[in-house]
């Protein structure tokens, strides 16, 4: 079991080394340049010496292996060092988004499970009636509708009816819970929805199968009510494998974030990246996806060791 | 005395008769069965018969007609106008090419490419095998947007960067499948019959185990279309997609027009309608091949 973990984690290393290259390399390919964005308004011209000067002070035309090896050293030792744009540092930053980017993760995953597989195991209960067809509908439209229109549609529904408007300030929940609520919860809709529907065809799928099984004929052969063969012995056997899509659900939400973020102008992680990649931040948007990434492999990596303990066939070797 | 051909022909108009009759006993047949997906495929048929024909069923999307601006739907302009006076149906149907562009290449690209690296990944093992599956967990460690800005943040704006940004981001998926099922094709024994008969490399990868991996690759392409029409929109929708001035879905519903939604909603309506509906088409129709190629992979 702690070989397991450990062959994981190095893994995951190894992952997380890759991911660092290719962002570092995609950044230095980029046409535009950091220099430019810091120095270029409109119709301003600046001496080339000035943009050396620039690029020698931000260590821009140091060598790319050792731009590398400082980037590498520095995320290692947790010195993430500042925002090429405006000086500010990178882990404060990072710290005061973090917490806005998990809790809408948390959120939306939530909110995807809690209709995902309710649904899911009446699709598969009622299949193949009108209950069946009215939910896979509803379900599979949340895989079709992006989520940037459900948002806008949130958006436009409540100022048009309601003369409501999403809280453009963030406020903490430690300050005022019910209004921190609100104020994730229309986000965390608008991408739950999308995450639903995998789990709901997960579970229905999983939940059709589970009912063929035969210790389900001998459960209802015994006369044990309905509800109890579904609840007590079908679900908790179905549920299973969704599990595992929960797992790549993450990254899902995780990608969802950035656009979530956006819309809603939630000061997270994902839209910090997004206005970095924007200005050619190299080193907030390399740290940035690094974290990301280590975070999507971590949590890849702990829904793994839950499905072994909640199924105890399944062994790590 | 009759040549060759020509006694022969009864026959062969008999084949050609009894293929097209096939072909269509087959249509009736996933209609009947499928109609969802059936009706999935109608709606992509619409989208295509409507890129096409763009320039014939519409007017020029990039024309202001200032004086006209910010109208609902009338018999002038079928979905109104914008804030700018653009004819919003002539906007949706040039968009439509876009989307469709974008879908259908990128995904022929990610996927070809993905299943040709899951192929030669499984069938040659070892090292080849675990080099290639590093690379393919790094391109999945990070989540499928943020991937595609920064690809496209590096190619710089275009139309077919978008295609190639999206199309890279579709290979990981297309990798798995197709390795995971050419894994066990390898070792089946078909497959070691023709190695003992003394086919060369290729020949066993192209023509004995590729043809199993078929039904699990198309599926999976075609659920990849959905996605990479929704991707080129939301990279539209943040402004880092194809240039702001070809028409898109997603750049009709971006940032530049927002404060004009709410006086003219239809703005936000119509663009978020031709996504879903073009997805949906796309969902239903890539459900419906799945159950009737492969009825195990239900749920994927």
């Amino acid at each position: 079991m702690t070989e397991y973990i450990l062959r994981r984690l190095l893994l995951g290393v190894l992952t997380a080394f890759l991911v660092s290259i290719l962002v570092f390399t995609l950044l230095r390919i980029a046409p535009g340049d950091v220099v430019d964005a810091i120095l270029g308004g409109e119709g301003e011209v600046y001496s080339d010496e000035v943009r050396e000067a620039l690029r020698e002070q931000l260590g821009l035309n140091r060598p790319l292996p050792i731009q590398y090896f400082t980037f590498m050293r520095d995320f290692v030792t947790l010195q993430w060092g500042e925002s090429l744009r405006n000086n500010t540092e990178i882990w404060p930053q990072i710290q005061k988004k973090l917490p806005i980017t998990l809790e809408l993760s948390v959120m939306t995953l939530l909110i995807s499970i809690v209709m995902g597989i309710p649904i899911g195991t009446l699709m598969a209960l009622y299949r193949d009636t009108w209950v069946d067809y009215l939910l896979r509908v509803f379900s599979l439209a949340g895989l079709s509708i992006p989520n940037f229109w459900t948002a806008t549609m949130i958006i436009l529904g409540g100022a048009f009816f309601l003369n409501w408007s999403p809280r453009l300030e963030y406020i903490s929940p430690f300050e005022d819970p019910r209004a921190n609520f609100v104020m994730f919860f229309w986000p965390a809709l608008a991408a739950g929805w999308v995450g639903q529907a995998t789990q709901a065809r997960m579970m229905r799928s999983t939940m059709l199968e589970v009912l063929r099984q035969d210790y389900i004929r001998t459960a209802h052969a015994k006369g044990l009510r309905y509800y109890v063969v579904v609840y007590r012995h079908a679900l908790k056997n179905a549920l299973l494998p969704v599990i595992t899509i929960i797992g790549i659900t993450v990254a899902l939400i995780l990608g969802g974030t950035v656009i979530i973020e956006t819309i809603f102008q939630l000061p997270g992680l994902s839209r910090y990246l997004v206005q970095s990649l924007q200005n050619w931040d190299y080193t907030v948007v390399q740290t940035v996806v690094l974290f990301l990434s280590i975070w999507i492999v971590l949590s890849n990596l702990v829904v793994d060791l839950a499905y072994g303990w909640l199924d105890p066939r399944i062994r790590y070797d | 005395m009759a040549t060759r051909e020509e006694r022969l022909e009864p026959l062969a108009r008999r084949t050609r008769a009894t293929l097209s009759a096939r072909l269509l006993k087959g249509l009736t047949n996933f209609i009947v069965r499928k109609p969802l997906g059936a009706f999935g495929a109608a709606i992509i048929l619409a989208m295509v018969f409507m890129a096409l024909a763009a320039p014939w069923i519409s007017g020029d999307p990039n024309k202001w007609h200032i004086s006209d601006a910010m109208y609902g739907p009338s018999l002038k302009y079928w979905l109104g106008t914008n804030d700018l006076g653009q004819d919003m149906w002539a906007m949706i149907v040039r968009g439509a090419r876009v989307s469709l562009y974008v879908g259908f290449l990128s995904v022929a690209l990610g996927s070809c490419t993905g299943g040709i690296i899951g192929l030669v990944s499984a069938y040659y093992g070892g090292k080849v095998d675990i080099s290639i599956q590093r690379l393919m967990d790094a391109l999945m460690s990070i989540p499928t947007l943020i991937l595609a800005l920064a690809i496209m943040a590096a190619l710089g704006q275009s139309l077919n960067n978008v295609v190639l940004a999206i199309g890279i981001v579709q290979i990981p998926r297309a990798n798995r499948i197709v390795r995971s099922q050419a894994l066990s094709v390898k070792e089946s024994e078909f497959a070691l019959a023709a190695r003992s008969i003394g086919a060369g490399d290729m020949r066993i990868m192209l023509y004995h185990i590729l043809p199993q991996c078929m039904a699990p690759w198309l599926i999976i392409a075609s659920a990849g279309l959905g996605t990479a029409i929704i991707s080129e929109a939301s990279l539209s929708f943040l402004g880092m997609g194809v240039p702001p001035t070809v028409p898109t879905w997603g750049g009709m519903l971006s940032t530049r027009g927002r404060e004009f939604f709410i006086d003219n909603p239809w703005m936000a309506i119509w663009p978020g309608v031709a996504i879903s509906l073009a997805v949906y088409g796309f969902n239903l129709f890539g459900d419906a091949l799945r159950d009737v190629l492969d009825p195990r992979l239900r749920g994927l």
